[in-house]
């Protein structure tokens, strides 16, 4: 490789980025200088074991990938809006559609409700921390590195280009020579590393580390949802980690397990890549599903509807996941009994959607609402993603979607589902939870402007995608004939993607606004909350509860509450000093060597890969012989900061 | 005044999707997916527009129990003393909003599984016709038709007769494609290596949009072509001259035709690529083909300046009926 290949040159959006990076990067390294801060981002963030500074982590990063994964639909949506454009050229519209894709489901939608479960689940148990901190901090570093590993890609070697789903032979090394694939291969399956642990931790978390008296049966739905969730991400991601693999010796080392030559078998791929991804789907909803619970049964008043029923609903949609993802390539003939199968199989999962649907529905029903911005976007989901949901099962009817499939009435579907479920939720759970990250609470007028112009913007923008499909424009073109008759609803569309960045401007204000003049949350529980995690004070102290609490039925806050309303006698706490694990760098620097292993590998520089690997490996041995066993808070410290409140 | 945004929300919500399914039901010709013609697209049709009427259903019913839900409960001044009771669940309710959807999924799934099986076979309508077999091959971006018992074969457009089931044989040179023509049904990958069967079949004259549909780089937004359906005796006409006038297909022209790049021309020959190579069978593919180059950087304003340029083999132009 030449040096002048090694730099993506010859556009001047990427020359713009390029400065842009290193303008920010001299920003950042003068104002962590100026202020003397290296030494706490170091000791607070880079090395902390704690799951809520992690969470926090998670969803600055998310929220990075959201700007990046947005800038990438507003230059598509530009180079759309009218015939025959040449604001894009095709490699370049191609390069954005794969990373606009890659990045908003593996490294905005994922580690978004990464971060949410790891702020709001050890909270809602009652725990002090996930079962594994340190493991949970290797989750993060990886997920971030892998991240950074595939952002890098537009302006060092070039990014992909053979789309999110990378199918071959498209993405083999004949038709996409070159790093860009690589970039995917390596990106991806770092940061699976990070999403697999963080999926063992929470199993295991959730089954082990309940507060006494909490009964699988009184687990707050938020709980539930990241529980069932964990499962299939232990169950989906070894696959994605084995089909990356392969395609990966096929590209560096000459295999020939999906390739045309030498046997290989290309429908290999598009299996194995859907064996994961219909499951990834729905590892990206349940905890949406989980967060609009918590809100709406909070900002209505009312226990959960039917939560029973709202537990086996999520158990029946996450095995029948598991039986579905052929739905994504009826077209390519697999004969059809199987097509069959797999359609009604499909529809299937229609059923306990249903049911939830309506639970919340009748959660809703004889409440007293409140429309918080929390509750803006949970009340939006339920008809904008019921619409998502009836074209999903339009979709499944196989006949009818060797008509569908790959146009823009299957964009429209699923980004109906994936935003008006996980973003939507995203957004929901950020304002419910905000007081507890950070103990302020962010501005509820912004955060309905936000809304507003998220919510309509939305609908402007994918409802005319649904028509678009029934007027027979394939998704991926980057750009189409003036007589097609699309012109009008892309003008549109482009309207409402403007709309839905003008949101997201505002949500940042709101972001900086409350961190200047936001309102303080003093009592710990600013929305007359249900679940544990509004019983201690806001933000939540390191240690989480300073006594572990008892938990005797669903909704355990609540039910304390209302026992301290009759006027129940309430015991004075005991403080005993708490045993906290101490924080490490190793996971940080064992994602470094990770990076440097996976960037060796993206330009097939052996050595440089070897010598990451090596690092790793060196990593680990040393974690082996570790020694620590953490550290105690003393009750001085616990009684000082309980005291703070109220 | 949340309320009062609520309120506009739900009537946009409702407005929007029925003012959408108005414009669909208008049949206007834009609407390729609702514009049949022929027996198979009229049956996925047939299946979409039933579904339609479900999904329908299910949105009223959830956006009325919605906005009636919100507009009553919603917190007021006058209720804020109000506790909401303490409800569990309701199993009789419960029952019936699983049974609902249960049965609408028996009548979704009845005529999916029937149109499934029954698209497998050529059209009902046309059972006695025997079909007339086209292989379509698809290489990175251009499209290549072969009759094998007719002996021709065709770049960029295909000849098909009016109500005769076209039997095609879809295949790939490289990347994996799929071949689409909306107006007469539904789509199917062609991939290098194998091959699959697309029934498909024209019941009205006149040329259709078809595209590869499945993204395989660079050019893949120009790999288009035209199907002219004909009667009877226009196609076999069509069919004599071709046999007659058309240049022979060479080798060496068919290899700088499947080459990577953009191809706009529409060319006819005399004798099919199937005498020496079929991308159907194992093993056969591009990788195997003498490359020219295979990358280059498309830019459109080259793709539609480029189409008489260079492309020296004597072809023989046809543009359709
Ligand atoms: C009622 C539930 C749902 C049904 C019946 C359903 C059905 C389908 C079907 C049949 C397809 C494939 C269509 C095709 O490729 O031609 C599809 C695609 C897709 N669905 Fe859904 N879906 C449902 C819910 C969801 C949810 C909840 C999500 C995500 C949060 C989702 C995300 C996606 C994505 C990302 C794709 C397309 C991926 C791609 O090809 O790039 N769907 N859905
Ligand atoms: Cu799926
Ligand atoms: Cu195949």
């Amino acid at each position: 490789m030449k040096w002048d290949e090694f730099f993506v040159t010859g556009e001047p959006l990427i020359y713009m980025a390029d400065a842009a990076i290193v303008l920010t990067i001299i920003g950042i390294v003068f104002v962590l200088t100026y202020f003397k801060k290296w030494k706490w981002l170091w000791k607070e963030w880079l090395t902390t074991v704690d799951h809520k500074k992690i969470g926090i982590m998670y969803i600055i990063s998310a929220v990075l990938m959201l700007f990046r994964g947005g800038v990438d639909a507003l230059l598509m949506r530009a180079q759309l809006t009218v015939p025959n454009n040449t604001f894009l050229d095709s490699q370049h519209y191609n390069e954005i559609f794969t990373t606009h894709g890659t990045i908003m489901i593996l490294f905005m939608a994922m580690p978004f409700i990464f971060g949410i479960m790891n702020i709001a689940v050890p909270l809602q148990i009652g725990a002090r921390d996930v079962a594994f901190p340190y493991l949970n901090a290797l989750s993060f570093w990886t997920f971030f590195f892998g991240a950074l590993l595939f952002n890098i890609s537009f302006v060092i070697g070039g990014s992909p280009d053979a789309g999110w789903t990378a199918y071959m032979p498209l993405a083999g090394n004949e038709l996409s020579p070159g790093p860009g694939q690589n970039y995917y291969l390596l990106g991806l399956q770092i940061s699976g590393i990070g999403s697999l642990i963080s999926g063992i931790n929470f199993i295991v978390t959730i089954l082990k580390m309940r507060a006494p008296g909490m009964t699988l049966m009184r687990m707050p739905m938020f709980t539930w949802a990241t529980l069932i969730t964990s499962i299939l991400v232990v169950f989906a991601f070894p696959v994605l980690t084995v089909a990356l693999a392969l395609m990966t010796l096929d590209r560096i080392f000459g295999t020939h397990f999906f390739t045309l030559s030498g046997d290989g078998v290309p429908m290999h791929w598009a299996n194995l890549f859907w064996i994961w991804g219909h499951p990834e789907v729905y590892i990206a909803i349940l905890p949406a599903f989980g967060v609009f619970s918590e809100v709406v049964s909070t900002f209505a008043r009312k226990r959960l509807f039917g939560y029973t029923a709202m537990v086996w609903s999520m158990v029946a949609i996450s095995v029948l996941s598991m039986l579905v993802w052929v739905h994504h390539f009826f077209t390519m003939g697999s004969g059809a009994p199987v097509n069959a199968f797999f359609s009604v199989s499909t529809m299937a999962i229609a059923i306990p959607t249903g049911v939830k649907i309506f639970n919340w529905l009748f959660t809703l029903y004889k409440g007293r609402i409140k429309f918080t911005s929390a509750m803006l976007w949970s009340l939006a989901f339920i008809p904008t993603f019921v619409i998502g949901g009836v074209t999903g099962v339009m979709l499944s009817m196989a006949a009818a979607d060797y008509q569908y499939h790959n146009t823009y009435f299957l964009v429209a579907h699923f980004h109906n589902t994936l935003i008006c479920g996980t973003v939507f939720a995203v957004f929901a759970a950020l304002h419910y939870w905000y007081p507890k990250m950070f103990g302020v609470i962010l501005n509820e007028k912004l955060g309905k402007i936000t809304f507003w112009f998220f919510v309509l913007g939305f609908n402007v923008c994918f409802l005319p995608q649904y028509v678009l499909g029934f007027m027979g424009m394939p998704r991926r073109i980057y750009t189409y004939p003036a007589d097609a008759g699309w012109t009008e609803l892309n003008v549109i569309s482009t309207i409402g993607a403007v709309m839905m960045g003008i949101g997201f401007i505002f949500l940042c204000i709101n972001v900086v606004y409350t961190y200047f003049k936001g309102e303080r949350d003093l009592t710990g529980d600013p929305w007359d909350g249900r679940t544990l995690e509004w019983s201690i004070p806001s933000p939540a102290p390191h240690y989480n509860f300073a006594v572990t609490p008892q938990v005797k039925g669903l909704d355990a806050w609540w039910m304390m509450k209302k026992e301290r309303k009759e006027g129940k006698e309430e015991e004075k706490p005991e403080y005993k000093p708490i045993h906290m694990p101490s924080n490490s760098g190793r996971p940080f620097i064992m994602s470094i060597f990770f990076f440097i292993a996976g960037f060796g590998l993206v330009f097939e520089w052996m050595p440089v890969a070897i010598i990451g690997l090596i690092g790793v490996i060196i990593c680990m041995i040393l974690r082996s012989f570790e020694y620590d066993d953490g550290y105690y808070v003393p009750v001085e410290e616990i009684k000082q900061t309980e005291a703070g409140r109220e | 005044m949340p309320a009062q945004q609520q309120k506009w929300l739900n009537l946009f919500m409702k407005v929007l999707p029925l003012s959408l399914l108005f414009l669909l039901t208008g049949c206007s010709e834009r609407f390729v997916l609702l514009n049949p013609k022929g027996p198979v697209a009229e049956v996925q049709k047939d299946l979409i527009l039933w579904s339609i009427w479900f999904m329908l259903f299910i949105i009223v019913v959830i956006f009325v129990l919605f906005a009636v839900i919100l507009w009553k409960y919603r917190e007021r001044p006058e209720n804020l003393d109000y506790e909401p009771p303490d409800q569990h669940g309701n199993t009789l309710l419960e029952i019936i909003w699983t049974a609902i959807p249960v049965l609408i999924v028996i009548a979704l799934a009845i005529p999916t599984v029937k149109a499934t099986f029954e698209l497998e076979k050529p059209p009902k309508e046309s059972r006695g016709v025997e079909p007339i077999v086209i292989h379509a091959t698809a290489a990175d971006w251009k499209w290549i038709f072969s009759y094998p018992e007719e002996n021709i074969e065709t770049v960029n457009y295909v000849n098909i007769p009016k109500d005769v089931p076209v039997e095609f044989k879809l295949t790939a040179v490289g990347g994996m494609s799929a071949l689409w023509i909306p107006e007469l049904g539904g789509q199917k990958y062609n991939m290098a290596g194998m091959g699959m069967t697309l029934y498909l079949q024209a019941d009205h004259v006149g040329t259709f949009k078809g595209r590869n549909s499945n993204f395989t780089g660079e050019g893949f937004a120009h790999q288009t072509f035209d199907v002219n359906a004909m009667e009877k005796e226009d196609f076999y006409k069509w069919v004599k001259e071709t046999q007659a006038s058309a240049p022979l297909l060479t080798k060496k022209q068919f290899n700088e035709i499947i080459q990577v790049g953009v191809l706009k021309d529409k060319l006819t020959f005399s004798g099919t690529h199937l005498a020496w190579v079929d991308f159907a069978k194992p093993g056969e593919h591009l990788d195997n083909i003498p490359a020219k180059e295979k990358h280059g950087t498309i830019k459109l304003e080259e793709v539609e300046s480029d189409h008489h340029d260079n492309r020296e083999h004597e072809s023989h132009q046809h543009e359709g009926h």
